[in-house]
């Protein structure tokens, strides 16, 4: 399972106050894409074209993880001729690709979405239904209020 | 006396907080995600393997192929081998080999099960759905129709609400009423294999019932040719009385009729990943041409060999469940069951609860509902007298409540025996007396209490016997009679 990345440990001083959802978008099937139009909530936060661009990257490696093609029907041949045994023992493209978007949702936290005070929920711990954006809030701008 | 501590040294105290469906002593902080999924699945090998309930269908499977494939072996394969061919009993083996693996596989792999939505995905949908539907519609019993539509490929799919899950379900996905799950892709539940058959083991299903239909045609014919080779030696009733031939004669029977079966299924599936459909959607007719002339699958790549690759060597997505991630220990896990009240706390006995009591449980909800404020007033289930048994006993708390106030029981029995201690809430004006609930005043059913519906107060229920459940179903009908009647 892809590894949860916790907002504590990019900023420690921050509480949740609301969550967006981006919804799939099905217009092509049952292959994993997100929809691209931008959430009014994020107005102030972070900007429309590089939101935009996240989902986009994010659309294309779904997109190739789940892409027929010479690869992937080599690798299912060969599982096929095993009796699907050999899953048991190698990692599957889609696997491979998973890590590779867990390891891209981390770096957009971390360089991008976290210093705004957002935080992106990798959409494979939602069951590929959404993109859950955490909207975080200070704790030290409103411990002085 | 102590002594003295240290600056740097602190006293602990240790807070066990039990709710009261559970002692603090037996209380035991589930480790995996699995130990509380909501599903009705069993899960082995720490969940390594998920199953459905009802799995004495797979046993029989599996002893059906095992015993067979073995008396072959036994019996016909070392004769077959010496009189025809070595490669006899390895191609038998092979055949044996990819049955099982594919069986198993099938079995114990997750089908596809998709996540129930959490708290606040949930409440972000209600909120959507009643953004859509008008919040004045909301006074009706009847809720309004939770569709979704969406065009796949130029055509119209319509996306079902799903109560259970709190999600629209994905295109083709559906949920299984005898996992109580949504599953992605869902093609049927296959009680043969013990589990629903849906995008993740679809292929391994077919690859199963494929090899398995070999199998049975190659051990059907190398017996009746065994039988052959034997009788013209020694003639056909010498052969019979000859002990080797005599068992496999007797499974080529079982063979010759289940062949027929195994050979059609095999041929429909085959029919179905040609045209990139499900068993559901063949049964519903959903691409149909009867439906209208516009109507074609979306899902189609519109060629068999891309369909059948698709479907078989196509990347095989990940499960979506996380069976075996760890669970947080500082949040209360709350297991939402089918009728929408989240039960914080569920003991080891309840989430183990048989089926029947399941069911039991669910289609008396309602009578409940309705029955609750006769039971309040009836004095013979709330005196000091010993119970009898047969006879159902209502915490003293049910007994003192505000008259007027919905009282929807918990969708948890209690099964254990201990009396529970809830404060007394005083009656109003402390007037007694039957109050039948209004249709205002009376809680919705199950699919329709929203997430953020306040439950002022639910029931406690101690069932003391099997007989008691019999009796609580008589006096919620009485109730409900009694209603009828005023």
């Amino acid at each position: 399972m892809a590894e949860t990345h916790c907002l504590q440990e990019l900023r420690p001083p921050a509480t949740v106050t609301s969550k967006v959802f981006i919804q799939r978008d099905y217009s092509s099937g049952t292959v994993c894409q997100f929809q691209t139009k931008f959430p009014p909530e994020l107005e102030s936060r972070i900007d429309r074209h590089q939101f935009e661009e996240t989902i986009r990257a994010l659309n294309s490696l779904y997109g190739e993880a789940e892409k027929l093609g010479g690869p992937s029907y080599l690798e299912g041949c060969l599982a096929c001729m095993t009796a699907y045994t050999i899953f048991l023992c190698i990692e599957t493209h889609y696997e491979k690709m998973l890590k590779r978007i867990a390891k891209y949702i981390q770096e957009q936290n971390e360089k991008i979405y976290a210093p705004q005070g957002l935080l992106l929920v990798d959409p494979i711990e939602r069951g590929l239904r959404v993109i859950e954006i955490s909207i975080y809030e200070d704790r030290s701008l409103n411990s002085g209020r | 006396m102590p002594p003295p501590m240290k600056q740097c040294e602190y006293s602990q105290i240790t807070t066990q907080t039990s709710s009261p469906m559970e002692s603090p002593k037996k209380k035991r902080i589930p480790r995996r995600k699995w130990e509380v999924f909501p599903g009705r699945n069993r899960f082995y090998c720490d969940g390594r393997i998920m199953m459905a309930r009802q799995t004495g269908v797979f046993y029989l499977t599996m002893v059906l192929i095992v015993v067979t494939s073995g008396l072959f072996f036994a019996f016909d394969c070392p004769y077959l081998a010496v009189n025809i061919t070595p490669a006899i009993p390895v191609i038998a083996a092979i055949l044996f080999f990819f049955v099982m693996g594919t069986l198993l596989r099938t079995s114990f792999s997750d089908p596809g099960v998709l996540p129930r939505a959490t708290q606040d995905e949930a409440t972000d949908l209600e909120r959507q759905i009643d953004v859509t539907n008008g919040s004045g519609s909301a006074g009706g019993y009847r809720s309004p129709p939770r569709t979704k539509e969406v065009t796949i490929n130029g055509q119209m799919v319509k996306l079902k609400y799903c109560f259970t899950c709190k999600i629209f379900r994905p295109p083709r996905a559906s949920h299984c009423s005898l996992c109580d799950n949504c599953v992605e892709r869902f093609d049927h539940h296959c009680p043969w294999v013990g589990n629903c058959v849906g995008k993740r083991n679809y292929r391994y299903f077919y690859m199963f019932i494929l090899s398995l239909s070999f199998l049975t045609v190659f051990i059907f014919a190398f017996v009746i040719t065994h039988v052959i080779l034997r009788s013209q030696m020694t003639g056909f009733l010498n052969a019979l009385k000859d002990s080797p031939a005599r068992y496999p004669l007797l499974f080529s029977v079982v063979c010759f009729f289940s062949v027929w079966s195994i050979l059609g299924l095999s041929g429909f599936h085959t029919y179905l990943i040609s045209s990139n459909q499900t068993t559901n959607e063949d049964i519903k007719g959903s691409w149909s041409s009867k439906r209208g002339k516009d109507n074609y699958n979306p899902y189609s790549y519109g060629n068999i060999f891309t369909n059948c690759c698709a479907a078989l060597c196509g990347p095989l997505p990940p499960s979506l469940v996380d069976r075996r991630g760890v669970l947080q220990p500082d949040l209360p896990q709350s297991v939402a069951p089918s009728n929408g009240i989240t039960t914080y706390g569920a003991t080891h006995s309840q989430s183990n609860m048989c089926d029947q009591d399941q069911c039991i449980q669910s289609t008396k909800f309602v009578l409940q509902a309705a029955a609750t404020p006769l039971l309040q007033s009836e004095p013979s289930l709330t005196s000091e007298e010993p119970t009898l048994p047969g006879k159902m006993t209502i915490s003293p708390a049910c007994t003192t409540l505000g008259l007027g106030q919905p009282t929807p029981p918990s969708s948890t029995l209690n099964l254990t025996a201990d009396p529970v201690v809830m404060d007394a809430m005083p009656l109003k004006d402390g007037r007694e007396g039957h109050h039948f609930l209004t249709p205002d005043e009376a809680p919705s059913p199950p699919g329709m209490l929203t997430p953020g519906t306040p439950i002022s107060h639910s029931h406690t229920m101690h069932i003391l016997n099997a007989v008691a459940q019999d009796s609580m179903h008589e006096d919620s009908v009485r109730g409900l009679v009694k209603l009828s009647s005023v």
